[in-house]
């Protein structure tokens, strides 16, 4: 099999993980459809009204048709009204997603290349100090909830020290200053939330890599420690770590949903927090297919990106 | 050396001669934790929701020994009640989780072929729902009660102990012993519950708590979004949240039930990096 073929059956095999999750999601929140009629017109719903409202929505269409339509819309970026007010979700998640973006990618920015310091300090000497204290440390940071470490930075930083807001939220008239400040706070937290994943698995990756016949083979041939690591060892190891950082930045969709909930942060993450306690359907679904299609896309690329690091994939006719 | 048979007592005292201080702390403290929580209100100087003073956030005193929280509620009793409803939830639905997992994981290893690839392929297909999504947009249909959250969240731990013991019991299934049975003419089902089980069973009890781990912080995070154990009743996720604002009054109310989360966790987490070690087993691969 060539390499296009092997990366054309992962694309088609990705499309095809989007479509199975649009219908989960679509059924899930649609399971309950009187639910949406009487969700909007609360305590004064009455028969006629109802099956209007009903009307008015397209619910009165059989599932599949609904189905096909709302996809549609989705995929052309109509992503209707808000049940709660009427409001266009489409411009609400614009501005939401680009503050959720800039928080993302500085979280990303940071803990992506510490982690990998921190994984290779640790496999350099397994089950020295360095790796003892790295390995510890990870473990319990594992252990501690999404909201622990922003909980305990916000005691520190915002109310013992008075150096951060405790609270980010924005206003239009922000600067780069403002905006620095807002986001220390919710980006060391975020980082420590998928900091130790990143850190136990490239250690693990590397250590891999450092049991192969050929890093025996160098070893045998007498390359120092340190140039092994860096020039044998660490080339090799590019695909799974490349692996490690797309699963790891998933993980940042659900640390995003709390943090942001923590702070009070107007990104994506709150808004269908928001809308999932107000039972606002179309933007629970909005949301979840971003989030849902962010996820399965980083894990394509991860593939994809991996497939395209092994030799011996890249270089067979 | 004649083959003895090993009984458990002397699997037992083995055992607890390897332990290291560390984990011997670990394991002392969820035995303490279990048992504060099955004895919660032996333990508890007041009420789950026994309103004491009218100040909110009181700092600990001889009465309150963790001060009072928002409403003016004893924090230590609170407390108590909380782990109480986190472990319970959480062994729930660990082992709903394990009961279904494992059983499907088997299944599919035993017969193989087609049977195992469209279950796996299934199961791959859950895998690539991000679970807090799958939770977020069922709790929006259905509301959070204990069933639901029960349900989901062992629905979504299920896909994962799926694989790790389908792919035990696919590595299990070559070995002599099991060619050795299968000549004997046993069935499927002796050789997956005389065979399978047992070689399976230490990696299957580090993945349970690793599983447990996860459901509790997993249960945690809901509740502190306010979509998991709904008020009156708390768990620890929901102390959490409700006393996030005596940070600003300089209390650490909200602390105590957060570090209780992250300690449980932490024991529980050296406790199965022990067991691990101990035993040489390994997990297929960690998700």
């Amino acid at each position: 099999m060539s390499i296009l073929e092997i990366l054309g059956k992962r694309l088609v095999f990705g499309v095809g993980t989007l479509l199975f999750v649009s219908v989960l999601v679509f059924i899930g929140t649609e399971i309950l459809p009187g639910d949406v009629a009487h969700a909007i017109l609360g305590q004064g719903a009455t028969p006629e009204l109802v099956a209007q409202i009903k009307e008015r929505l397209g619910l009165d269409q059989p599932l599949h048709i609904r189905y096909f339509v709302w996809l549609g819309n989705f995929v052309t970026g109509d992503f209707g009204t808000s049940l709660a007010n009427g409001a266009d979700i489409g411009t609400e998640i614009g501005r939401r997603a680009s503050n959720t973006i800039i928080l993302a990618l500085c979280t990303t920015v940071i803990a992506v290349p510490l982690s990998i310091i921190l994984g290779l300090a640790a496999a350099v000497k397994p089950g020295g100090i360095v790796d003892r204290a790295i390995t510890s440390s990870s473990l319990a940071l594992i252990s501690f909830p999404d909201f622990l470490v922003a909980v305990v930075l916000v005691t520190i930083f915002a109310v013992k020290l008075r150096w951060l807001p405790a609270i980010a939220s924005i206003r239009p008239s922000y600067e780069l200053v403002d905006w620095i400040r807002i986001l220390i706070l919710p980006v060391m937290g975020l980082t420590f939330t998928i900091l130790a994943h990143m850190v136990r698995m490239t250690r693990s990756a590397v250590l891999n890599v450092l049991s192969s016949p050929a890093i025996e083979m160098a070893i045998l041939k007498g390359v120092p420690r340190r140039r092994l690591l860096l020039r044998h060892a660490l080339p090799n190891a590019f695909g799974p770590i490349i692996n490690v950082i797309a699963l790891n930045l998933a993980y940042l969709i659900s640390g995003v949903v709390v943090i942001e909930t923590l702070f009070n942060f107007p990104g994506l993450g709150r808004y269908m927090v928001e809308a999932v306690t107000n039972r606002d359907v179309p933007i629970v679904q909005t949301c979840a297919m971003i989030f849902c299609s962010v996820y399965i896309i980083l894990n394509m690329t991860a593939d994809i990106l991996s497939i395209m690091a092994n030799p011996r994939v890249r270089y067979k006719k | 050396m004649t083959a003895q048979a090993r009984t458990w007592q002397g699997e037992l005292r083995e055992a607890v001669s390897d332990l290291t201080p560390g984990v011997t702390l670990a394991v002392l403290f969820l035995i303490f934790v279990f048992l504060v929580g099955a004895f919660a209100p032996w333990f508890a100087p007041y009420g789950e929701g026994e309103i004491l003073t009218n100040e909110s956030f009181e700092p600990p005193s001889d009465i309150m020994w963790l001060g009072s929280d928002y409403l003016g509620r004893d924090v230590l009793s609170r407390l108590i009640y909380g782990v109480r409803i986190t472990l319970f939830l959480a062994l729930v639905i660990t082992f709903l989780s394990f009961f279904a997992g494992v059983g499907l994981g088997f299944l599919a290893a035993a017969f193989g072929g087609r049977v195992d690839m469209w279950m796996s392929r299934v199961n791959d297909a859950m895998l690539s729902f991000p679970a807090l999504m799958l939770a977020l947009i069922v709790i929006n249909s259905l509301g959070s009660s204990f069933v639901v959250l029960v349900f989901t969240i062992a629905f979504i731990d299920m896909t994962r102990v799926f694989r790790v013991s389908r792919a035990l019991a696919v590595n299990i299934m070559v070995m002599d012993y099991v060619e050795a049975a299968i000549v004997r003419g046993e069935g499927k089902g002796w050789i997956v519950w005389h065979e399978v089980l047992p070689n399976a069973l230490t990696p299957l009890a580090a993945e349970f708590g690793i599983r447990f781990t996860y459901a509790i912080l997993f249960i945690s995070a809901l509740s502190f979004l306010g979509l998991g154990v709904q008020p009156p009743q708390s768990d620890l996720g929901v102390m959490v949240k409700e006393n996030m604002q005596a940070i600003l009054y300089g209390e650490y109310t909200t602390l105590y039930p957060a570090f209780g989360i992250a300690l449980i966790a932490i024991s529980m987490n050296v406790f199965v990096d022990w067991l691990l070690q101990r035993s040489s087993a390994k997990l297929p691969d960690e998700i």
